[in-house]
């Protein structure tokens, strides 16, 4: 399948110098909804801002459907509805005159039944004669949305659509955003709520300081990077990890309270080395337990992990993994 | 490239023409108020104790100077506004993200304010008919003329919005440049009045070109000959657009 987006070395380096985006390669596939997480000045906006026309790229290329973004931008842009990170509208507009203003401006006819199909799909409908400086933040957010969607993109990025939205609304957008890519939008959504990423994306990409630095199908992400931890309550606590046990990298907590085994996708596969091979292991040692449960680490604690990995100048921590 | 993107033109073209509608008093009547004020300070209060200038009444000499002192003026300043306000409330994103080119972007925004502006010209030369006696030599000529020098000034005005980076630079050209070369372009006296040393500096003033072939349109007699008035004027023009043009190719101040 030919990607929607494909990027090719992209860069972006701004007039002081600094090196916002540094070589991007990224395949956008059609129909998925990709997230790119990273933390804040990370460059997830402006590797947005290029593909869609509003900064020029130091060097490298995109193109949206086989649409060079700088030679063939009328195409290319034709394509891709964006709502943008800040609040930026107009004041004394109607909701009404702004939609089918977009419309206009990326050269759709008029079709009043799409403009109210968009209002209402977004309970913007009973708004539509208001005066936009009249509105709140959250509902000029989803006129921002109703705009993007205005001339029917088939690529929308939403650049931190629920940032300062309320649950209910966060809730109406994640709906939303599945029903467009149900109608076969492809999607890409920004967010600093790694569990709404981890709720919402099919492929997850982190960048940090303007490098990409992994793109995995979610599920892969998390089997891959994720790790689990068995934790063991203990009746009599232990001074030191038996011997016997050395096979598994195991710990003790609480004063020797609770036996910890922190492992991963692979080794919890291992016939060898899973939790059934630990428990029986326990029982040939001695060793009894009172209770045990486990936990999986979530998107947020493997995204951290990542981040914070590289801010240090990309030293291997203890948990470092080779994403490759 | 293909076509044109007529449906974008269109839609920033009555969007800028919506704004122009909720803003009707400053953009029409206030320059239609000021402008009747100069008729009847210059024209019918002291025009009466002048001497004609050319066989023409004072009050009615005046008329096309000061239609020119408008029309510039406005042009700047709406076609500036326009392509500056959505720079600093940020919508202008959305201009740059969809499918249109700059030229369509300056065709829009340029001919919004330059209608207005040929509106606002006939208002006010509706007014000054009202008092005081006027007569047009060559109607078509004038209305040329009209055109002509609201589409280039409204050129000059976006590529001032394009420049600008605050509401003060917006004011500082038409305030520090416009207006007084306007003014000293003989919109209040006839060059030929000055005495030969300020009329050979006066040669020097662009404005003097723009007021004097509109001036010919109506009296049928001018400062300059009309053929050097429509060279200055459509001169003008050229290097408007080759500046635009450049804004263009360089991506100036629109885009990071
Ligand atoms: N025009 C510019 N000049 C200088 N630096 C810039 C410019 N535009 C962006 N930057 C810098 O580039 C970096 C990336 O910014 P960007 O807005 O893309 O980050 P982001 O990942 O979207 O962050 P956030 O999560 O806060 O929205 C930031 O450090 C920002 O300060
Ligand atoms: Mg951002």
């Amino acid at each position: 399948m030919s990607p929607i987006i494909a990027i090719r070395g992209l860069s972006k380096t701004c007039a002081s110098g600094f090196h916002a985006l540094d070589a991007v390669d990224l395949d956008i596939r059609p129909g998925e909804i990709f997230a790119p997480l990273g933390p804040n000045g990370a460059g997830k906006t402006t590797l947005i801002s290029i593909i869609c026309g509003i900064v020029t790229p130091t060097s490298g290329s995109v193109s949206v459907d086989g649409h060079d973004i700088i030679t063939d931008f009328r195409a290319a842009r034709t394509l891709i509805g964006l709502v943008p990170q800040e609040l930026h509208t107009d004041a004394f507009e109607t909701v009404w005159a702004t939609v089918s203003f977009s419309r206009g401006l990326f050269g759709r006819r008029a079709n009043p039944a799409h403009i109210e199909r968009v209002l209402r799909d977004l309970a913007l409908w009973d708004k539509k004669d208001s005066m936009i400086r009249t509105l709140s933040g959250g509902i000029k957010r989803r006129l921002l949305i109703a705009k993007a969607l205005s001339h029917e993109p088939r690529v929308l990025f939403l650049d931190e659509p629920t940032a300062g939205v309320d649950v209910e609304l966060r809730r109406d957008m994640w709906a939303l955003v599945r029903r467009l890519r149900a109608s076969g939008v492809t999607i890409i959504l920004t967010t600093h709520y790694i569990e709404e990423a981890e709720e919402m994306a099919d492929r997850i990409g982190v960048i940090s300081k303007g490098e990409l630095v992994i793109v995995e199908e979610k599920a892969a992400l998390m089997r891959k990077l994720g790790r689990k931890q068995l934790t063991l309550q203990l009746p009599q606590p232990l001074a030191a990890v038996p011997p016997a046990l050395s096979g598994w990298q195991l710990a003790l907590a609480k004063g020797g309270n609770e036996l910890i085994y922190t492992f991963d996708a692979s080794e919890a596969e291992d016939d060898s080395r899973g939790i059934a091979a630990l428990l029986r292991g326990l029982g040939e040692a001695g060793v009894h337990y009172r209770d045990l449960h486990t936990r999986q680490s979530s998107l947020e604690d493997i995204f951290v992990e990542l981040v914070s990995d590289r801010q240090a100048g990309g030293m291997p921590g203890p948990a470092q993994r080779n994403p490759a | 490239m293909s076509a044109l993107n007529g449906l974008a033109i269109r839609a920033i073209y009555r969007f800028e023409m919506a704004r122009f509608g909720r803003t009707l008093m400053q953009s029409l009547i206030s320059p239609v108020i000021s402008t009747a004020l100069y008729f009847v300070v210059f024209g019918a209060a002291i025009g009466g104790h002048l001497q004609d200038v050319g066989g023409v009444p004072y009050g009615a000499f005046i008329v096309p100077g000061l239609i020119m002192l408008s029309l510039l003026t406005q042009s700047i300043s709406n076609a500036s506004f326009g392509i500056y306000f959505p720079k600093f409330t940020g919508t202008i994103y959305e201009l740059l993200s969809a499918p249109v080119s700059y030229v369509e972007i300056t065709l829009a925004y340029v001919g919004a304010a330059a209608t207005n502006s040929v509106i606002l010209g006939l208002v006010i030369l509706s007014t000054a008919a009202v008092i005081v006696p006027l007569q047009i030599a060559h109607p078509l000529w004038m209305l040329s003329f009209l055109v002509l020098t609201a589409v280039t000034f409204s050129l000059a005005g976006f590529i001032i919005g394009v420049w600008a980076d605050g509401f003060e630079k917006l004011q500082v050209i038409p305030l520090l440049i416009v207006t007084p070369l306007t003014f000293l372009g003989g919109s209040f006296y006839s060059i030929d009045m000055l005495p030969p040393f300020w009329r050979t500096v006066s040669l020097f003033n662009p404005v003097v070109y723009l007021i004097s072939g509109f001036r010919w349109s109506f009296q049928g007699a001018s400062d300059v000959a009309i053929g050097v008035s429509l060279a200055m004027t459509l001169a003008f023009l050229a290097v408007f657009l080759a500046a635009v043009a450049w804004i263009f190719r360089t991506g100036y101040k629109l885009k990071a």
